[in-house]
Protein backbone atom coordinates (compact mmCIF):
# COMPACT_ATOMS: atom_id res chain seq x y z
CA UNK A 1 0.00 0.00 0.00
CA UNK A 2 1.60 3.31 -1.34
CA UNK A 3 1.83 6.69 0.95
CA UNK A 4 -1.51 7.65 3.33
CA UNK A 5 -3.05 10.85 2.17
CA UNK A 6 -5.88 12.79 3.96
CA UNK A 7 -8.97 13.53 2.01
CA UNK A 8 -9.08 16.98 2.70
CA UNK A 9 -5.87 16.93 0.64
CA UNK A 10 -7.14 15.09 -2.23
CA UNK A 11 -10.26 17.39 -2.00
CA UNK A 12 -7.97 20.32 -2.28
CA UNK A 13 -5.78 19.01 -5.34
CA UNK A 14 -9.27 17.69 -6.69
CA UNK A 15 -10.40 21.43 -6.62
CA UNK A 16 -8.03 22.25 -8.71
CA UNK A 17 -8.44 20.25 -11.32
CA UNK A 18 -12.27 20.89 -11.20
CA UNK A 19 -11.24 24.56 -11.73
CA UNK A 20 -9.13 23.75 -14.43
CA UNK A 21 -12.31 22.09 -16.56
CA UNK A 22 -14.56 24.58 -15.31
CA UNK A 23 -14.96 28.52 -14.67
CA UNK A 24 -18.07 27.99 -12.52
CA UNK A 25 -16.24 26.80 -9.94
CA UNK A 26 -15.51 29.11 -7.11
CA UNK A 27 -14.66 28.03 -3.69
CA UNK A 28 -15.04 29.81 -0.42
CA UNK A 29 -13.45 29.58 2.83
CA UNK A 30 -13.53 30.77 6.38
CA UNK A 31 -9.92 31.71 7.31
CA UNK A 32 -8.87 27.55 7.35
CA UNK A 33 -7.66 27.61 3.56
CA UNK A 34 -4.67 26.33 4.98
CA UNK A 35 -6.04 23.02 6.91
CA UNK A 36 -8.91 22.51 4.23
CA UNK A 37 -6.44 22.38 1.47
CA UNK A 38 -8.80 24.92 -0.75
CA UNK A 39 -5.27 26.58 -0.54
CA UNK A 40 -4.30 24.66 -3.86
CA UNK A 41 -7.55 25.91 -5.31
CA UNK A 42 -6.39 29.60 -4.21
CA UNK A 43 -2.62 29.32 -5.85
CA UNK A 44 -4.04 28.26 -8.61
CA UNK A 45 -7.12 30.30 -9.00
CA UNK A 46 -6.58 33.97 -6.93
CA UNK A 47 -9.48 35.20 -8.79
CA UNK A 48 -11.73 32.57 -7.48
CA UNK A 49 -11.43 31.85 -4.20
CA UNK A 50 -12.97 34.27 -1.79
CA UNK A 51 -11.92 34.57 2.00
CA UNK A 52 -15.07 35.18 3.88
CA UNK A 53 -13.01 35.74 7.66
CA UNK A 54 -14.15 33.82 10.58
CA UNK A 55 -17.78 33.85 9.75
CA UNK A 56 -19.44 30.76 8.93
CA UNK A 57 -23.06 31.98 8.22
CA UNK A 58 -21.75 34.55 6.05
CA UNK A 59 -19.43 31.46 4.50
CA UNK A 60 -22.89 29.95 3.71
CA UNK A 61 -25.34 32.68 2.32
CA UNK A 62 -22.23 34.29 -0.25
CA UNK A 63 -22.30 31.04 -1.24
CA UNK A 64 -25.75 30.53 -1.67
CA UNK A 65 -26.09 34.18 -3.17
CA UNK A 66 -23.30 33.37 -5.79
CA UNK A 67 -24.95 30.12 -6.46
CA UNK A 68 -27.95 32.01 -7.65
CA UNK A 69 -26.18 33.59 -10.11
CA UNK A 70 -25.13 29.99 -11.53
CA UNK A 71 -22.10 29.61 -10.17
CA UNK A 72 -21.04 26.56 -8.14
CA UNK A 73 -19.59 26.90 -4.79
CA UNK A 74 -17.85 24.69 -2.37
CA UNK A 75 -18.07 26.72 0.70
CA UNK A 76 -15.50 24.62 3.38
CA UNK A 77 -14.38 24.69 7.21
CA UNK A 78 -14.20 22.67 10.26
CA UNK A 79 -16.57 20.32 10.04
CA UNK A 80 -17.73 21.15 13.88
CA UNK A 81 -18.21 24.89 12.93
CA UNK A 82 -21.03 23.20 10.13
CA UNK A 83 -23.39 23.72 13.67
CA UNK A 84 -22.85 27.11 13.71
CA UNK A 85 -24.01 27.66 10.33
CA UNK A 86 -26.88 25.11 10.56
CA UNK A 87 -29.45 27.32 10.24
CA UNK A 88 -28.06 28.62 6.97
CA UNK A 89 -27.65 25.41 5.48
CA UNK A 90 -30.89 24.37 6.51
CA UNK A 91 -33.47 27.58 5.31
CA UNK A 92 -30.94 28.99 2.17
CA UNK A 93 -29.02 25.96 1.08
CA UNK A 94 -31.48 23.01 1.57
CA UNK A 95 -35.18 24.92 1.89
CA UNK A 96 -35.03 26.13 -1.55
CA UNK A 97 -32.61 22.91 -3.26
CA UNK A 98 -29.68 25.69 -4.27
CA UNK A 99 -27.02 24.68 -5.59
CA UNK A 100 -24.16 24.76 -2.89
CA UNK A 101 -21.36 22.07 -1.96
CA UNK A 102 -20.49 21.59 1.64
CA UNK A 103 -17.08 20.61 2.09
CA UNK A 104 -16.36 20.19 5.47
CA UNK A 105 -12.63 18.73 6.94
CA UNK A 106 -11.92 17.85 10.38
CA UNK A 107 -14.63 15.42 10.96
CA UNK A 108 -14.67 12.83 13.76
CA UNK A 109 -12.57 12.07 16.17
CA UNK A 110 -9.06 11.39 14.41
CA UNK A 111 -8.85 15.42 14.05
CA UNK A 112 -7.03 14.34 17.70
CA UNK A 113 -5.35 16.85 19.13
CA UNK A 114 -7.41 19.75 18.70
CA UNK A 115 -9.83 17.96 21.03
CA UNK A 116 -13.54 17.51 21.97
CA UNK A 117 -14.17 21.50 20.77
CA UNK A 118 -13.17 20.38 17.58
CA UNK A 119 -14.36 16.58 16.47
CA UNK A 120 -17.31 16.60 15.41
CA UNK A 121 -19.27 13.69 15.91
CA UNK A 122 -22.82 14.98 14.77
CA UNK A 123 -21.74 16.27 11.06
CA UNK A 124 -23.72 13.34 9.22
CA UNK A 125 -26.93 13.13 11.92
CA UNK A 126 -27.11 17.16 11.23
CA UNK A 127 -26.80 17.06 7.72
CA UNK A 128 -28.96 14.00 7.28
CA UNK A 129 -31.65 14.83 8.09
CA UNK A 130 -32.16 17.83 6.11
CA UNK A 131 -34.49 17.05 2.93
CA UNK A 132 -32.64 17.23 -0.37
CA UNK A 133 -28.92 16.82 1.18
CA UNK A 134 -27.11 14.31 -0.46
CA UNK A 135 -24.12 12.74 2.44
CA UNK A 136 -21.15 11.71 1.20
CA UNK A 137 -17.97 10.63 3.46
CA UNK A 138 -15.13 9.43 1.08
CA UNK A 139 -12.73 6.65 2.60
CA UNK A 140 -9.39 7.63 0.51
CA UNK A 141 -8.02 10.13 -1.49
CA UNK A 142 -9.06 8.45 -4.74
CA UNK A 143 -12.65 8.20 -3.75
CA UNK A 144 -12.60 11.89 -2.65
CA UNK A 145 -11.80 12.97 -5.77
CA UNK A 146 -14.28 11.32 -7.40
CA UNK A 147 -16.65 12.25 -4.87
CA UNK A 148 -15.86 15.91 -5.74
CA UNK A 149 -16.05 15.35 -9.26
CA UNK A 150 -19.75 14.21 -9.07
CA UNK A 151 -21.10 16.95 -6.24
CA UNK A 152 -20.02 19.40 -8.83
CA UNK A 153 -21.95 17.58 -11.66
CA UNK A 154 -24.69 17.70 -8.95
CA UNK A 155 -27.46 20.23 -9.13
CA UNK A 156 -28.47 20.36 -5.63
CA UNK A 157 -26.52 20.60 -1.90
CA UNK A 158 -24.14 18.20 -1.27
CA UNK A 159 -22.36 17.77 2.13
CA UNK A 160 -18.32 16.31 1.86
CA UNK A 161 -17.01 14.71 5.06
CA UNK A 162 -13.21 15.04 4.96
CA UNK A 163 -10.86 14.00 7.56
CA UNK A 164 -7.34 15.77 8.65
CA UNK A 165 -5.63 12.63 9.84
CA UNK A 166 -3.97 10.62 6.60
CA UNK A 167 -5.54 7.30 5.63
CA UNK A 168 -4.89 4.52 3.35
CA UNK A 169 -5.31 5.16 -0.06
CA UNK A 170 -6.81 1.91 -1.72
CA UNK A 171 -6.62 0.68 -5.17
CA UNK A 172 -9.22 2.63 -7.87
CA UNK A 173 -12.51 1.49 -7.07
CA UNK A 174 -15.56 2.51 -8.73
CA UNK A 175 -17.45 4.85 -7.69
CA UNK A 176 -21.51 5.96 -7.92
CA UNK A 177 -23.31 8.32 -5.33
CA UNK A 178 -25.67 6.43 -3.29
CA UNK A 179 -24.68 3.00 -4.39
CA UNK A 180 -22.36 1.12 -1.57
CA UNK A 181 -19.21 -0.86 -2.27
CA UNK A 182 -18.44 -4.05 -1.08
CA UNK A 183 -15.00 -3.78 0.15
CA UNK A 184 -14.23 -7.60 0.87
CA UNK A 185 -16.78 -10.26 1.14
CA UNK A 186 -17.85 -11.86 3.97
CA UNK A 187 -20.91 -14.64 4.90
CA UNK A 188 -20.60 -14.70 8.38
CA UNK A 189 -20.94 -10.97 9.35
CA UNK A 190 -21.09 -7.55 7.44
CA UNK A 191 -19.73 -4.07 8.48
CA UNK A 192 -21.19 -1.49 7.04
CA UNK A 193 -19.08 1.63 7.57
CA UNK A 194 -17.75 4.86 5.74
CA UNK A 195 -14.43 7.87 5.94
CA UNK A 196 -12.02 6.67 7.81
CA UNK A 197 -13.23 3.46 9.65
CA UNK A 198 -13.17 1.62 6.32
CA UNK A 199 -9.65 1.23 6.33
CA UNK A 200 -9.93 0.17 10.36
CA UNK A 201 -12.88 -2.16 9.41
CA UNK A 202 -10.91 -4.30 6.60
CA UNK A 203 -8.19 -4.94 9.08
CA UNK A 204 -10.76 -5.73 12.16
CA UNK A 205 -12.36 -8.07 9.16
CA UNK A 206 -8.69 -9.46 8.48
CA UNK A 207 -8.36 -10.08 12.47
CA UNK A 208 -11.82 -11.89 12.82
CA UNK A 209 -10.39 -13.96 10.00
CA UNK A 210 -7.72 -15.29 11.62
CA UNK A 211 -10.30 -16.50 14.15
CA UNK A 212 -12.50 -18.38 11.87
CA UNK A 213 -15.08 -15.42 11.17
CA UNK A 214 -15.77 -14.39 7.44
CA UNK A 215 -16.30 -10.77 7.46
CA UNK A 216 -18.13 -8.42 4.67
CA UNK A 217 -17.17 -5.16 4.75
CA UNK A 218 -19.71 -2.58 2.68
CA UNK A 219 -18.21 0.95 2.14
CA UNK A 220 -21.25 2.97 2.46
CA UNK A 221 -19.54 6.39 1.56
CA UNK A 222 -23.24 7.74 0.77
CA UNK A 223 -24.86 8.25 3.67
CA UNK A 224 -27.88 10.06 1.96
CA UNK A 225 -29.43 8.58 -0.17
CA UNK A 226 -28.68 5.68 1.34
CA UNK A 227 -28.09 2.07 -0.64
CA UNK A 228 -30.81 0.24 1.02
CA UNK A 229 -31.13 -2.35 -1.11
CA UNK A 230 -27.65 -3.64 -0.32
CA UNK A 231 -27.75 -2.79 2.92
CA UNK A 232 -30.76 -5.18 3.45
CA UNK A 233 -28.83 -7.61 1.08
CA UNK A 234 -25.77 -8.15 3.33
CA UNK A 235 -28.10 -8.32 6.15
CA UNK A 236 -30.41 -10.82 4.94
CA UNK A 237 -27.06 -12.85 3.63
CA UNK A 238 -24.70 -12.20 6.85
CA UNK A 239 -27.61 -12.38 9.63
CA UNK A 240 -25.10 -10.26 11.83
CA UNK A 241 -24.59 -6.75 11.16
CA UNK A 242 -22.84 -4.19 12.55
CA UNK A 243 -22.02 -0.48 11.54
CA UNK A 244 -18.65 1.43 12.55
CA UNK A 245 -17.86 5.33 12.39
CA UNK A 246 -16.26 7.46 13.60
CA UNK A 247 -19.50 9.53 14.63
CA UNK A 248 -22.33 9.50 17.55
CA UNK A 249 -24.32 6.24 17.22
CA UNK A 250 -27.09 8.50 17.61
CA UNK A 251 -27.98 9.86 13.95
CA UNK A 252 -25.11 8.23 11.69
CA UNK A 253 -25.11 5.34 9.10
CA UNK A 254 -26.00 3.03 12.32
CA UNK A 255 -29.65 4.66 12.82
CA UNK A 256 -29.65 5.19 8.64
CA UNK A 257 -28.69 1.48 8.62
CA UNK A 258 -31.27 0.44 11.00
CA UNK A 259 -34.27 2.38 9.65
CA UNK A 260 -33.30 0.55 6.26
CA UNK A 261 -33.52 -3.12 8.15
CA UNK A 262 -36.32 -2.36 10.73
CA UNK A 263 -39.58 -5.23 9.73
CA UNK A 264 -37.67 -6.29 6.45
CA UNK A 265 -34.77 -8.37 7.20
CA UNK A 266 -34.54 -10.00 10.09
CA UNK A 267 -30.56 -9.92 11.62
CA UNK A 268 -28.67 -9.41 14.50
CA UNK A 269 -27.69 -5.53 14.92
CA UNK A 270 -25.04 -3.76 16.89
CA UNK A 271 -24.22 0.15 16.28
CA UNK A 272 -20.19 0.66 16.73
CA UNK A 273 -19.37 4.49 17.00
CA UNK A 274 -19.07 7.37 19.72
CA UNK A 275 -21.50 6.67 22.18
CA UNK A 276 -23.37 9.35 23.05
CA UNK A 277 -20.26 11.33 24.92
CA UNK A 278 -18.08 14.01 23.45
CA UNK A 279 -14.51 14.06 22.27
CA UNK A 280 -10.94 14.70 23.97
CA UNK A 281 -7.88 15.64 23.02
CA UNK A 282 -5.08 12.97 22.05
CA UNK A 283 -3.03 11.61 19.35
CA UNK A 284 -5.61 10.43 16.97
CA UNK A 285 -4.69 6.70 17.40
CA UNK A 286 -5.48 6.84 21.25
CA UNK A 287 -8.24 9.15 21.06
CA UNK A 288 -9.73 5.84 18.63
CA UNK A 289 -8.48 3.50 21.24
CA UNK A 290 -10.68 5.29 23.87
CA UNK A 291 -13.63 5.46 22.35
CA UNK A 292 -13.14 1.86 21.18
CA UNK A 293 -12.84 2.53 17.43
CA UNK A 294 -9.58 0.31 17.12
CA UNK A 295 -9.26 -2.66 14.99
CA UNK A 296 -8.48 -4.99 17.45
CA UNK A 297 -11.24 -3.46 19.78
CA UNK A 298 -13.90 -3.73 16.91
CA UNK A 299 -12.77 -7.32 16.43
CA UNK A 300 -13.07 -8.10 19.74
CA UNK A 301 -16.76 -6.10 19.79
CA UNK A 302 -17.88 -8.56 17.30
CA UNK A 303 -16.38 -11.77 18.29
CA UNK A 304 -18.23 -11.01 21.52
CA UNK A 305 -21.14 -10.08 20.15
CA UNK B 1 -44.45 56.23 -14.39
CA UNK B 2 -45.34 59.28 -12.80
CA UNK B 3 -44.59 59.94 -9.41
CA UNK B 4 -48.74 60.08 -8.76
CA UNK B 5 -48.87 56.57 -10.28
CA UNK B 6 -45.73 55.37 -8.15
CA UNK B 7 -48.05 56.68 -5.18
CA UNK B 8 -51.35 54.70 -6.97
CA UNK B 9 -49.28 51.99 -7.01
CA UNK B 10 -48.52 52.34 -3.35
CA UNK B 11 -51.74 52.51 -2.64
CA UNK B 12 -53.32 49.58 -4.56
CA UNK B 13 -50.29 47.55 -2.97
CA UNK B 14 -51.30 48.54 0.82
CA UNK B 15 -55.34 47.21 -0.06
CA UNK B 16 -53.40 44.32 -1.39
CA UNK B 17 -51.58 44.03 2.13
CA UNK B 18 -54.55 44.57 3.90
CA UNK B 19 -56.55 42.11 1.99
CA UNK B 20 -54.15 39.02 1.81
CA UNK B 21 -53.55 39.53 5.68
CA UNK B 22 -57.27 39.55 6.13
CA UNK B 23 -58.20 36.50 3.95
CA UNK B 24 -55.08 34.70 4.95
CA UNK B 25 -56.18 35.47 8.73
CA UNK B 26 -52.86 35.86 9.28
CA UNK B 27 -49.62 37.63 8.23
CA UNK B 28 -47.08 40.37 8.86
CA UNK B 29 -49.14 43.94 7.41
CA UNK B 30 -47.28 46.21 9.81
CA UNK B 31 -43.50 45.96 7.90
CA UNK B 32 -45.46 45.50 5.09
CA UNK B 33 -46.87 48.74 4.92
CA UNK B 34 -43.75 50.35 5.95
CA UNK B 35 -41.82 48.84 3.27
CA UNK B 36 -44.05 49.80 0.18
CA UNK B 37 -42.69 53.23 -1.32
CA UNK B 38 -39.43 51.10 -1.41
CA UNK B 39 -40.86 47.89 -2.89
CA UNK B 40 -42.70 50.08 -5.67
CA UNK B 41 -39.86 52.68 -6.40
CA UNK B 42 -37.43 49.68 -7.08
CA UNK B 43 -39.93 47.18 -9.44
CA UNK B 44 -41.78 50.04 -10.56
CA UNK B 45 -39.04 52.10 -11.59
CA UNK B 46 -35.51 51.85 -10.56
CA UNK B 47 -34.96 47.92 -11.04
CA UNK B 48 -33.92 46.65 -14.83
CA UNK B 49 -36.62 43.71 -14.74
CA UNK B 50 -38.67 41.83 -17.37
CA UNK B 51 -41.81 40.10 -15.28
CA UNK B 52 -41.67 37.75 -18.74
CA UNK B 53 -38.22 36.53 -18.31
CA UNK B 54 -38.33 36.62 -14.46
CA UNK B 55 -34.82 34.30 -14.78
CA UNK B 56 -32.84 36.87 -17.45
CA UNK B 57 -29.32 35.96 -16.13
CA UNK B 58 -28.57 40.08 -16.57
CA UNK B 59 -31.72 41.01 -14.51
CA UNK B 60 -31.56 43.32 -11.25
CA UNK B 61 -31.43 41.28 -8.43
CA UNK B 62 -34.02 41.42 -5.03
CA UNK B 63 -33.70 40.10 -1.60
CA UNK B 64 -36.98 40.88 0.57
CA UNK B 65 -34.09 40.11 3.44
CA UNK B 66 -37.05 40.86 6.17
CA UNK B 67 -38.95 38.32 4.79
CA UNK B 68 -42.24 38.66 6.88
CA UNK B 69 -43.14 41.62 4.28
CA UNK B 70 -43.92 38.84 1.81
CA UNK B 71 -47.54 40.58 1.47
CA UNK B 72 -45.75 44.08 0.25
CA UNK B 73 -43.60 41.91 -1.83
CA UNK B 74 -46.28 39.94 -3.53
CA UNK B 75 -48.54 42.92 -3.92
CA UNK B 76 -45.55 44.81 -6.12
CA UNK B 77 -44.70 41.76 -7.97
CA UNK B 78 -48.55 40.80 -8.57
CA UNK B 79 -49.16 44.52 -9.59
CA UNK B 80 -46.15 44.42 -11.97
CA UNK B 81 -47.26 41.08 -13.72
CA UNK B 82 -44.76 38.53 -12.59
CA UNK B 83 -48.31 36.28 -11.72
CA UNK B 84 -51.89 37.45 -12.01
CA UNK B 85 -53.23 38.66 -8.84
CA UNK B 86 -56.10 36.37 -8.56
CA UNK B 87 -53.47 34.23 -7.05
CA UNK B 88 -53.06 36.70 -3.94
CA UNK B 89 -56.11 34.69 -2.53
CA UNK B 90 -53.88 31.77 -1.50
CA UNK B 91 -51.56 34.09 0.66
CA UNK B 92 -50.41 31.44 3.19
CA UNK B 93 -52.99 28.64 2.11
CA UNK B 94 -51.86 24.94 0.96
CA UNK B 95 -50.29 24.20 -2.37
CA UNK B 96 -49.98 28.52 -2.97
CA UNK B 97 -47.38 29.66 -5.14
CA UNK B 98 -47.49 32.54 -2.32
CA UNK B 99 -45.98 30.72 0.92
CA UNK B 100 -45.78 32.82 4.60
CA UNK B 101 -42.33 33.41 3.60
CA UNK B 102 -40.70 34.03 0.09
CA UNK B 103 -39.91 30.78 -2.02
CA UNK B 104 -37.77 31.13 -5.05
CA UNK B 105 -38.64 28.00 -6.33
CA UNK B 106 -42.49 28.76 -5.89
CA UNK B 107 -42.88 32.10 -6.67
CA UNK B 108 -42.00 33.74 -10.04
CA UNK B 109 -39.52 37.38 -9.35
CA UNK B 110 -38.51 35.84 -5.63
CA UNK B 111 -34.56 35.59 -6.38
CA UNK B 112 -34.07 34.40 -3.16
CA UNK B 113 -35.83 32.09 -0.46
CA UNK B 114 -35.74 33.82 2.90
CA UNK B 115 -37.54 34.79 6.11
CA UNK B 116 -34.77 33.72 8.78
CA UNK B 117 -33.54 37.11 9.50
CA UNK B 118 -30.03 38.07 8.45
CA UNK B 119 -29.47 35.84 5.69
CA UNK B 120 -30.76 38.07 2.42
CA UNK B 121 -28.47 40.23 3.62
CA UNK B 122 -25.68 37.65 3.34
CA UNK B 123 -27.55 35.84 -0.42
CA UNK B 124 -27.80 39.29 -1.88
CA UNK B 125 -23.38 40.27 -0.95
CA UNK B 126 -23.41 36.38 -2.44
CA UNK B 127 -24.60 37.59 -5.10
CA UNK B 128 -23.06 40.92 -5.81
CA UNK B 129 -20.24 38.95 -5.59
CA UNK B 130 -20.85 36.72 -8.06
CA UNK B 131 -22.00 39.32 -10.26
CA UNK B 132 -18.49 40.76 -9.88
CA UNK B 133 -16.99 37.36 -10.55
CA UNK B 134 -18.68 36.95 -13.58
CA UNK B 135 -18.95 40.58 -15.30
CA UNK B 136 -22.65 40.51 -15.13
CA UNK B 137 -23.96 44.17 -15.17
CA UNK B 138 -26.80 43.86 -12.70
CA UNK B 139 -27.33 45.71 -9.62
CA UNK B 140 -28.00 43.84 -6.58
CA UNK B 141 -30.68 45.12 -3.96
CA UNK B 142 -31.53 43.46 -0.42
CA UNK B 143 -34.46 45.55 1.82
CA UNK B 144 -33.30 44.64 5.64
CA UNK B 145 -35.62 45.20 8.92
CA UNK B 146 -34.17 47.14 11.54
CA UNK B 147 -34.88 44.60 14.43
CA UNK B 148 -32.64 42.56 11.81
CA UNK B 149 -29.51 44.05 12.20
CA UNK B 150 -29.90 42.66 15.85
CA UNK B 151 -28.70 39.70 13.65
CA UNK B 152 -24.80 38.91 13.72
CA UNK B 153 -25.01 37.87 10.19
CA UNK B 154 -25.99 41.48 8.68
CA UNK B 155 -22.65 42.81 10.14
CA UNK B 156 -20.78 39.89 9.11
CA UNK B 157 -22.08 39.93 5.15
CA UNK B 158 -21.79 43.73 6.09
CA UNK B 159 -17.91 43.33 6.13
CA UNK B 160 -17.98 41.03 3.20
CA UNK B 161 -19.41 43.47 1.27
CA UNK B 162 -16.66 46.39 2.14
CA UNK B 163 -13.72 44.01 1.58
CA UNK B 164 -15.06 43.06 -1.78
CA UNK B 165 -16.17 46.38 -3.22
CA UNK B 166 -19.15 45.10 -3.72
CA UNK B 167 -20.55 48.67 -5.32
CA UNK B 168 -23.45 46.90 -6.94
CA UNK B 169 -24.89 46.26 -3.87
CA UNK B 170 -27.33 48.27 -1.94
CA UNK B 171 -29.17 47.59 1.53
CA UNK B 172 -32.33 48.98 1.72
CA UNK B 173 -33.04 49.76 5.97
CA UNK B 174 -36.95 49.65 6.43
CA UNK B 175 -36.27 51.56 9.47
CA UNK B 176 -39.46 51.94 11.03
CA UNK B 177 -38.13 51.62 14.84
CA UNK B 178 -40.53 48.66 15.90
CA UNK B 179 -40.24 44.99 16.67
CA UNK B 180 -42.14 42.02 17.75
CA UNK B 181 -41.53 42.83 21.27
CA UNK B 182 -41.19 46.80 20.85
CA UNK B 183 -39.46 49.77 20.05
CA UNK B 184 -35.49 48.38 19.23
CA UNK B 185 -34.77 51.06 21.80
CA UNK B 186 -36.51 48.79 24.64
CA UNK B 187 -35.54 45.29 22.80
CA UNK B 188 -32.16 45.33 21.79
CA UNK B 189 -30.55 49.20 20.78
CA UNK B 190 -29.47 49.41 17.52
CA UNK B 191 -27.54 52.47 18.36
CA UNK B 192 -26.18 54.77 15.78
CA UNK B 193 -27.21 52.77 12.28
CA UNK B 194 -26.04 55.27 9.92
CA UNK B 195 -22.74 55.64 11.15
CA UNK B 196 -22.58 51.79 12.04
CA UNK B 197 -22.85 51.33 8.38
CA UNK B 198 -20.37 53.94 7.44
CA UNK B 199 -17.68 52.35 9.98
CA UNK B 200 -18.55 49.05 8.17
CA UNK B 201 -17.59 50.69 5.38
CA UNK B 202 -20.39 51.93 3.24
CA UNK B 203 -21.79 54.28 1.41
CA UNK B 204 -24.94 55.46 3.55
CA UNK B 205 -27.55 58.07 2.24
CA UNK B 206 -30.34 58.52 4.94
CA UNK B 207 -34.52 59.38 3.81
CA UNK B 208 -35.79 61.65 6.29
CA UNK B 209 -39.02 59.89 4.98
CA UNK B 210 -39.01 56.53 3.79
CA UNK B 211 -42.76 56.54 3.19
CA UNK B 212 -42.40 59.39 0.79
CA UNK B 213 -41.90 58.37 -2.84
CA UNK B 214 -40.27 60.96 -3.93
CA UNK B 215 -37.49 60.99 -1.40
CA UNK B 216 -37.12 56.86 -1.86
CA UNK B 217 -36.34 57.83 -5.68
CA UNK B 218 -34.04 60.36 -4.94
CA UNK B 219 -31.82 58.14 -2.76
CA UNK B 220 -32.38 55.22 -4.99
CA UNK B 221 -31.00 57.49 -8.01
CA UNK B 222 -28.17 58.76 -6.44
CA UNK B 223 -24.90 57.30 -7.97
CA UNK B 224 -22.99 54.50 -6.07
CA UNK B 225 -19.89 55.22 -5.10
CA UNK B 226 -17.13 53.60 -6.60
CA UNK B 227 -15.47 50.62 -4.74
CA UNK B 228 -18.53 50.72 -1.55
CA UNK B 229 -21.42 48.99 -1.22
CA UNK B 230 -24.58 51.34 -0.68
CA UNK B 231 -26.82 51.24 2.02
CA UNK B 232 -29.85 53.42 2.16
CA UNK B 233 -31.51 54.07 5.69
CA UNK B 234 -35.39 55.08 5.24
CA UNK B 235 -37.06 56.20 8.10
CA UNK B 236 -40.43 54.50 7.93
CA UNK B 237 -44.05 54.27 9.79
CA UNK B 238 -44.53 50.70 10.68
CA UNK B 239 -48.53 50.27 9.69
CA UNK B 240 -48.29 53.12 7.16
CA UNK B 241 -51.76 54.42 5.81
CA UNK B 242 -53.67 52.61 8.38
CA UNK B 243 -54.42 54.86 10.80
CA UNK B 244 -54.94 52.08 13.73
CA UNK B 245 -52.02 50.40 13.03
CA UNK B 246 -49.57 53.24 12.64
CA UNK B 247 -46.95 53.23 15.04
CA UNK B 248 -48.18 49.80 16.80
CA UNK B 249 -45.82 47.07 17.55
CA UNK B 250 -48.33 45.31 17.88
CA UNK B 251 -49.41 44.82 14.11
CA UNK B 252 -45.98 43.40 13.30
CA UNK B 253 -47.20 39.80 12.78
CA UNK B 254 -51.59 40.40 13.19
CA UNK B 255 -54.38 40.24 10.38
CA UNK B 256 -56.93 42.83 10.45
CA UNK B 257 -60.73 41.28 11.31
CA UNK B 258 -63.52 41.81 8.83
CA UNK B 259 -64.52 45.29 10.74
CA UNK B 260 -60.96 46.09 10.74
CA UNK B 261 -60.34 45.32 7.07
CA UNK B 262 -63.22 47.48 5.85
CA UNK B 263 -61.97 50.27 7.64
CA UNK B 264 -58.19 50.08 6.51
CA UNK B 265 -59.62 50.15 2.73
CA UNK B 266 -61.57 52.69 2.95
CA UNK B 267 -58.35 55.15 4.56
CA UNK B 268 -56.45 53.76 1.32
CA UNK B 269 -59.00 54.14 -1.11
CA UNK B 270 -57.30 55.26 -4.38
Amino acid sequence: MSEKIATRVAYGQTLVELGKQNDKIVVLDADLASATMTKYFKDAYPERHFEVGIAEADLIDLGVGMSTMGLTPFCSTFAVFGGRCFEQIRNSVCYPHNNVKLAFTHAGLTVGEDGGSHQAIEDIALMRVLPGMTVIAPCDANETRKAVLAAAEMDGPVYLRLARLPTAVFDDMPFTVGKGHVMREGKDAVIFTYGTMVEVSLDAAKLLADKGMDVAVVNIHTLKPLDEELVRAYAQKCGKVFTVEEHSIIGGLGDAAAAAIAGKVSCQFCKIGVEDRFGQSGKPMDVLREYGLCADQIADRILKF
Amino acid sequence: MTIQELEATCRQVRRDIINMTADAGSGHPGGSLSVTEILVALYFSKMKIDPKNPHDPNRDRFVLSKGHATPALYGVLGRRGYFPVEEFKGFRQIHSILQGHPDMKKCPGVDASTGSLGQGASIAAGMALGAKYSGNPCHVYAALGDGECQEGLIWEASMAAAHYKLDNLTFILDNNGLQIDGSNNQVMSLGDIPAKFAAFGFHVVEVKDGNDMRQVLDALDQPAETGKPTCIICHTTKGKGVSYMENQAGWHGKAPNEEQRAQALKELEA
